[in-house]
């Protein structure tokens, strides 16, 4: 080609937008960001606000400054057992349902019979809401007329497994598990599925045995899959709240921060003020996990 | 910052929590149709929903207007109250007497209608008070259900069970029963049902006026009054079926239905609704028994359900014709020939019809010297919801720490009550 004017990489100028494409890139950025502003951050900036206030959502709004988080500290029996529950309820889902569900994930992928089977089964949960699986835990755990109970026929003296506040939120964790388990498989199959054979053959050719092919090749080219799993699972326990408001409002032992925040806000109550600043505690635990990622993905795109 | 600028930005960010006003929002078109009322109604239950529709029909044909009725699941009624009076409310909607009414009169929401009261006759004066906030009248009451102890007339007669009258024959016989295998029906996963169990014990150890300053934030939680009452609680405990919070009070009205247990602290319709039509004349009550003498079995525990017009109604003139059509004693037969699980609150309306079962809460109503409400309904909402519902599982589950759960709900309820209503 005669035109073949050579190109000098990092002395580029910038290329000109003409106007046309600067109101269009205008307008097609602007409207996420106005959306993203309106929709995300005032909100949340007016809970902000509102957790310094008291309010009933009718009256006039009275400044109490830090009286709200000092009220929830120190004078809310039920906010410390909700940090609990979402504390355990995240390391339930991290150290149990997600490894189990790699674990499915793994064996159906190295070709079990009737995989496609036990595929589909595993991973049917996972259409259904959350709520449900609370109404269909409460048709099998139920105290008087549970599938369970009834099967162990103890009428007299029945498992409380619901009621009992020791019992209920591992009760819980099961049911949220079971629907967690199907999702995570389904991510590490298309993961696994991308894995190229010839690292695994090439690993076998070093004499490395399975156990060590998949720890030490296989896993760590599963990264992004990792970082994905690892995230749903934390926004899955922090989000945790329409399971254990089907089965019981979220109370007695099954008390999660989400839980408290609609009561506070949304119910008869209208306790708005002292809502927010639990919902802006459950922001602040967010926002860590949040930081937390973003710093490790952003260091990780500068060390690739 | 001006309450109406607020309230703008507020509605604007708070998308979700419009949603449900927005969802609800179906009523008449700007400027409202003349002709047409609009009743937002909780009673999503088949029984009540039957009786109201056939009460409204009634007066359609007598007044040639249309009702057009919008029912929405009883709970989530009572959870979005709030929004829903700000929003697009009906002109008419369906609430409950006492404190729960007055809270939303102090905060402006509701309409007075004391123009339409004026008008009616055959409501008693405790009726007018139940209906009245500071002088005015917001509130036509429509039936009532008496709390009581319910229980089974066969399996009474069966195993030779008397009523009791005292705390100690109730005690007697709650042990009793528990020895025979059918236990004192409990239950209160859904938050309330206990509190009527609370309520009447305390009424009958520190009677009516305490109740009434407790639940208005101007006792202390942490008296010796109170603590008595959890105590006095306890010594039943033992006798109660077990789980008691994993369950509902329809598992419990079933369980009363099925012989599992031998009796139940219960609204009237709670075992009403749970038996079928022909047992239901095998159900029967006793008076909630004496503790103190002093204060004997004055006072009942009949929550009173009514009508209220909204604030925002877009028919002022259709929603008071409505209700001064609601408050006669017609309207009242032709509900409760529907629903045998109320009491007309009217002193005209026709007691002929009536079940064995309405006559005698009728009579038990009547002879009362005082009527509560209810906790839920007694005192503030934010109150009832966000400590007491806690704070009564947590007794049932761990009924030894006393001390500790008083102190606690004294210290939340210092913080609730100092914050102003309005």
């Amino acid at each position: 080609m005669a035109l073949n004017i050579p190109r000098r990489a990092g002395r580029r100028r910038l290329r000109r937008f003409s106007r046309r494409d600067t109101v269009v890139l205008g307008v097609l950025l602007g409207i996420p960001v106005l959306l993203d502003i309106v929709i995300v951050w005032g909100p949340t900036l007016a809970s902000i606000g509102l957790s310094f206030t008291s309010w009933d959502g009718v009256g006039d709004i009275h400044w109490v400054g830090g009286d709200n988080y000092k009220n929830v500290f120190e004078n809310y029996p039920a906010f410390w057992p909700a940090v609990r529950h979402n504390v355990l309820w995240l390391l339930f889902l991290g150290l149990i349902a997600t490894p189990f569900g790699l674990f499915l994930a793994v064996l159906i992928d190295r070709g079990v019979r009737f995989s496609r089977f036990y595929q589909s089964v595993i991973y049917l949960p996972v259409v259904l809401s959350l709520a449900i699986v609370g109404f269909i835990a409460q048709l099998i755990l139920g105290t008087d007329q549970g599938v369970v109970n009834t099967i162990l026929n103890n009428h007299e003296n029945p498992i409380d497994w619901l009621g009992d506040a020791h019992l209920n939120i591992w009760m819980m964790m099961i049911a949220a598990s079971w629907r967690h388990t199907g999702y995570v498989m389904i991510l590490y199959l298309a993961g696994l599925k991308s894995v190229d054979p010839q690292l695994k053959e090439a690993a076998a050719i070093d004499g490395a045995n399975a156990r060590q092919t998949f720890f030490r090749v296989v896993f760590p080219t599963l990264r992004p899959v990792n970082v994905i799993v690892g995230v749903i699972t934390v926004i899955e326990a922090l989000r945790a709240f329409d399971i254990v408001y089907a089965v019981n409002k979220g109370r007695n032992g099954l008390e999660l921060l989400s839980v408290l925040i609609t009561d506070n806000i949304i119910g008869e109550a209208s306790r708005i003020g002292f809502g927010s600043a639990i919902a802006v505690v459950l922001l602040t635990v967010s926002l860590g996990f949040i930081v937390t990622f973003l710093v490790q993905e952003l260091r990780g795109a500068r060390e690739r | 910052m001006s309450r109406r600028n607020l309230l703008r930005g507020a509605a604007v960010g708070a998308g979700a929590l419009t949603l449900p006003v927005l969802l609800s929002a179906c009523g008449n078109g700007p400027g409202g149709n003349k002709n047409e009322v609009t009743v937002g109604s909780n009673a999503s239950d088949p029984v009540p929903k039957k009786a109201y529709a056939a009460a409204f029909s009634a007066y359609e044909k007598k007044s040639g207007k249309k009702v057009k009725v919008n029912t929405k699941d009883h709970n989530d009624f009572q959870e979005n109250i709030n929004r829903y009076l700000q929003g697009t409310p009906d002109d008419v909607f369906m609430w409950f007497a006492g404190y729960r009414m007055q809270y939303f009169a102090e905060k402006g929401l509701l309409h007075e209608i004391s123009d339409v009261w004026s008008g009616f006759t055959g409501f008693s004066d405790a009726l007018k008070e139940q209906s009245t906030h500071s002088g005015k009248q917001y509130f036509v009451p429509y039936y009532y259900y008496p709390w009581a102890v319910f229980h089974r007339k066969s399996l009474f007669q069966s195993k030779g069970y008397q009523q009791p009258k005292t705390w100690d024959d109730f005690i007697a016989l709650a042990k009793q029963m528990s020895k025979d295998g059918t236990p004192v029906a409990f239950c209160d996963k859904d938050g309330w049902p206990a509190m009527g169990t609370f309520d009447y014990i305390n009424m009958r150890l520190n009677g009516y006026d305490f109740h009434k300053s407790l639940m208005a934030g101007a006792e202390a939680w942490t008296d010796a009054k109170v603590k008595n009452v959890f105590d006095t609680w306890r010594e039943v405990m033992p006798y109660y079926q077990k789980g008691a919070l994993g369950r509902t009070w329809e598992e419990a009205g079933q369980s009363l239905q099925q012989r599992k247990t031998g009796m139940a602290v219960f609204g009237m319709p709670h075992p009403g609704t749970q038996f079928p039509e022909n047992e239901r004349d095998d159900i029967d009550f006793f008076a909630f028994p004496e503790i103190d003498p002093q204060y004997a079995q004055d006072a009942v525990e009949a929550p009173i359900d009514g009508f209220l017009v909204a604030k925002k109604s877009k028919n002022l003139d259709g929603a008071k014709a409505l209700l001064k059509w609601l408050g006669t004693p017609t309207a009242e037969n032709t509900y409760l020939a529907l629903d045998p699980n109320n009491v007309a609150v009217n002193d005209g309306a026709d007691t002929t019809k009536y079940s064995a079962l309405q006559k005698k809460s009728a009579q038990l109503v009547s002879g009362a010297k005082q009527i509560s409400q209810f906790m839920d309904r007694d005192t503030r909402p934010d109150f009832a919801s966000t400590v007491m519902i806690k704070a009564i599982q947590d007794f049932i589950g761990n009924p030894k720490d006393v001390d500790g759960l008083c102190n606690s709900i004294e210290r939340q309820k210092k913080t609730i009550f100092s914050s102003p209503v309005g």
